[in-house]
């Protein structure tokens, strides 16, 4: 008997929710503010205008040319027109509704002509041969708004150079839970890491790390649903958990009315003195694979097909440190990150027949492990307004892959993949910028490749606000 | 059970904690200022950012996050000026009560009529603010209607110091109205005094005292002047001299200071927002070294 009572006690303590008597008290109490508050500026104006005037009078005896302080007395008076005024220009002067921006991106890229662009020892996400010369990267189109006073709704479709529309992202959320708790439905980027959540045009560097190249094969999405929570502390805290059709590399949409992927993440982070601030991140990703499509060069060097079915279990841990000085970033500041990924997998490997090519795969389907981890390390220094310079380390360890029986056709290596880049780029304004990058890239054993890329950067239309 | 018993008990003193003080998150050092006026021991205040950053351009830190998520009402300018940072924090926040629309949500620049409202809306025009110039805590008649709207919100927020607020906000507004009497009567020497301004900073001051902007620094809203431009800006100046060259305290000294050298006019940094100066600590400090500053160079 007790214990309901007490919940209802607590409930009604944790909630606010006002009777109406009390709601009626309230209005009573505020229209008579409102009142007492517009008599107050009417008086507030007398005496001022009594003050104008024996200003304007000082003044008139000194200057007859200053006469015209009335005017101001006058302008003092508009409060009561102004703020209709203004309501109806929108909430966080947002005049676009939906808010809607563009990017356009492009590069000129020197590379070597390399077929199949892997890192040695990491099963591909694909095999897309990087464009030479000058190309037409992804223009996004972002549409986002809210819906009502419930809920906001975000789209980002990715218009191919080659045709097409490929959705990026595509998700409400909610607004109005409270309590520090969001809830996010839809295609989105998922919340592990750090850059996994940028896109293309938010990185530093024109291509992408190592690491996320090899994780991800670029980024990972869900198809599903994320809720999280901020803790109410100083210091920032967050917690997250996300659920989806794995529809994204390393997992593999299944085919099944059941889950393909899940995450677990936290976020932390704060400012130490008005210079500094930090954030700090860990994640787990569980994710199934049926399937799952890759290609890579059998003993024979003739490239095979291979489908791992089986489970992924991914840890990435986030560090991201910002400088600016008095906490003003106009002028100059520094931003390190690093970010580094640990994977098991294991399951069974398939490498497809292709002995007709001259390969010595023969479709045979064994146990498959690999244990597998690396990271890298970047820092961007803008050293003065509009230009920034940066340098990333790219580094993936060899770890220990077995494919049991296929290890008669597959070439496992002790390879490390590394990466060194450099790049600076001017940005003449906010929504504009130009990148030069330079990357000495040893990702494939036995090339060192050095790629050189010019890239633009251009967002048309709402300002959007960028993440920390 | 027990736990359980004691979880709840702890539930139910959740609220009571958040309500010992109410939590303003205010977004620059003039609101925070005005909420601390306002509030006194009733209000908690964060303020976001101090007179050394420029209000244009924060980053969305997660600082700020864990405390708009704190935050019991939200005090900001509006009209744009936060609109490359707060968006983000109102979202990630996952704050109900704070979000535009909201009691919780308050935009200074809603009660104060906005200058420099644009005619072209492009971005070829630089850093154009659609709903009009967002600075408007220069001028202490906007802090007044600012502050009555506040008080009300306060009241609105936290019914339960609504008295408190009312009283606070009636005794603040009389010595504001002195001070502004103060102000008005120092400043007869400035009216019609010729200035050059670096960003657009000071609309609402100058159209409070009736200074004249004869130039500003940058060629459109934003955009920083090229060598070439502000050679243009100071042979003009040969011919329609000014007494001074304005800036905020967070800009960058650099243009005004190379004009000062090559046109003997004054480069004077004013405190823009509490805490911009020694002794700008408190709204009324603010304006006593603004005018200050300014009574400098007039003579």
């Amino acid at each position: 008997m007790l214990r309901p009572a007490l919940l209802a006690a607590a409930l009604a303590a944790a909630f606010p929710a006002y009777a109406d008597a009390d709601l009626d008290a309230l209005r009573a109490e505020l229209n008579q503010m409102k009142q007492s508050y517009e008599a107050r500026i009417q008086a507030l104006e007398t005496r001022l205008q009594a003050a104008e005037t024996l200003a304007s009078q000082a003044v008139k005896t000194a200057d007859q040319a200053q006469a015209g302080n009335a005017t101001n007395v006058a302008e003092y008076a508009e409060p009561q027109a102004a703020p209709a005024e203004n309501a109806a220009s929108g909430s966080l002067g947002s005049h676009f509704n939906p808010e809607i921006s563009l990017i356009l991106q492009g590069q000129y890229a020197h590379l070597d002509d390399i077929e199949h662009r892997t890192i040695t020892g990491y099963l591909p996400a694909s095999d897309a041969n990087a464009p030479r010369g000058f190309s037409l990267a992804e223009s996004e189109l972002v549409l986002s708004a809210s819906i009502d006073p419930y809920f906001r709704g975000y789209l980002n479709a990715a218009l191919d150079p080659d045709g097409g529309v490929g959705v990026e992202e595509a998700w409400f959320e909610t607004t109005a839970l409270g309590q520090g708790f969001t809830v996010k439905a839809g295609r989105f980027l998922s919340a592990l890491g750090y850059q996994n959540t940028q896109h293309p045009h938010a990185w530093d560097f024109t291509t992408n790390n190592l690491m996320y190249l090899a994780e991800f094969g670029g980024a990972y999405t869900q198809n599903g649903v994320q809720v999280k929570w901020v803790a109410p502390t100083d210091l920032f805290m967050e917690f997250g958990a996300e659920m989806g059709n794995g529809d994204s590399f390393p997992s593999t949409n299944n085919n099944s009315n059941g889950w393909g992927d899940y995450t677990l993440f936290s976020h932390f982070g704060g400012d130490v003195g008005v210079s500094h601030s930090w954030t700090a991140g860990l994640a787990y990703l569980y994710g199934k694979a049926s399937e799952r499509e890759s290609g890579l060069a059998d003993l024979n060097d003739v490239w095979a097909q291979t489908f791992f079915s089986g489970s992924s279990k991914n840890w990435v841990a986030d560090f991201v440190w910002k400088w600016a000085p008095e906490g003003n970033p106009t002028e100059q500041n520094f931003k390190f990150a690093a970010e580094y990924f640990w994977r098991d997998e294991l399951g069974k490997l398939l490498c497809a027949d292709d002995t007709i090519e001259g390969g010595v795969c023969t479709g045979l389907d064994s146990r498959y492990s690999s244990s597998q981890s690396g990271g890298y390390l970047q820092g961007v220094y803008q050293f003065m307004p509009h230009w920034r310079a940066g340098y990333r380390y790219d580094r993936l360890n060899d770890g220990n892959t077995h494919y049991g029986a296929n290890d008669a056709y597959l070439p496992v290596y002790h390879y490390i993949p590394k990466a060194n880049t450099a790049m600076l780029d001017y940005s003449p304004s906010e929504f504009s910028r130009f990148r030069l990058q330079y990357t000495q890239s040893q990702s494939m054993i036995g090339i060192t490749e050095n790629q050189y890329f010019v890239q633009y950067i251009q967002s048309l239309g709402a300002h959007g606000a960028h993440q920390f | 059970m027990k736990s359980l018993r004691i979880f709840i008990a702890l539930l139910a003193a959740l609220p009571a904690f958040s309500h010992a003080a109410l939590n303003v998150f205010a977004c620059e050092p003039e609101w925070g200022a005005l909420a601390r006026e306002l509030g006194g021991e009733a209000v908690t205040v964060y303020t976001a950012t101090t007179a050394m950053q420029d209000p244009h351009r924060i980053e969305a830190r997660p600082s700020l996050i864990a405390q708009t998520r704190r935050a019991n009402l939200v005090v900001c300018t509006g009209a744009e000026l936060e609109i490359g940072w707060l968006p983000l924090l109102l979202r990630e926040s996952g704050n109900a009560d704070v979000q535009p629309g909201r009691p919780g949500y308050f935009e200074a620049s809603r009660y104060v009529a906005l200058l420099d409202k644009p005619t072209i809306i492009d971005r070829s025009q630089g850093d154009v603010h659609a709903s009009g110039n967002p600075h408007i805590q220069t001028d202490p008649r906007n802090i007044a209607r600012v502050g009555a709207a506040l008080a009300l919100r306060l009241a609105e927020v936290d019914p339960g110091n609504a008295a408190a607020y009312q009283a606070r906000w009636k005794a603040f507004a009389t010595r504001w109205d002195a001070a502004i009497a103060r102000w008005q009567a120092q400043a007869a020497p400035l009216k019609g005094m010729p200035v050059v301004v670096q960003h657009k900073s000071f609309t609402y001051l100058i159209h409070w005292l009736g200074l004249r902007e004869v130039a500003t620094l940058e060629p459109k809203p934003g955009i920083e002047p090229s060598v070439g431009y502000l050679a243009e800006v100071a042979a003009r100046l040969k011919t329609t001299p000014a007494k001074a060259v304005l800036r905020a305290a967070y800009q960058s000294p650099r243009a005004s200071e190379w004009l000062a050298e090559r046109t003997d006019i004054p480069a004077v940094a004013l405190p823009f927002t509490v805490g911009g100066a020694a002794g700008a600590d408190d709204l009324f400090g603010l304006f006593d070294v603004t005018l200050a500053d300014l009574l400098k160079v007039a003579r």
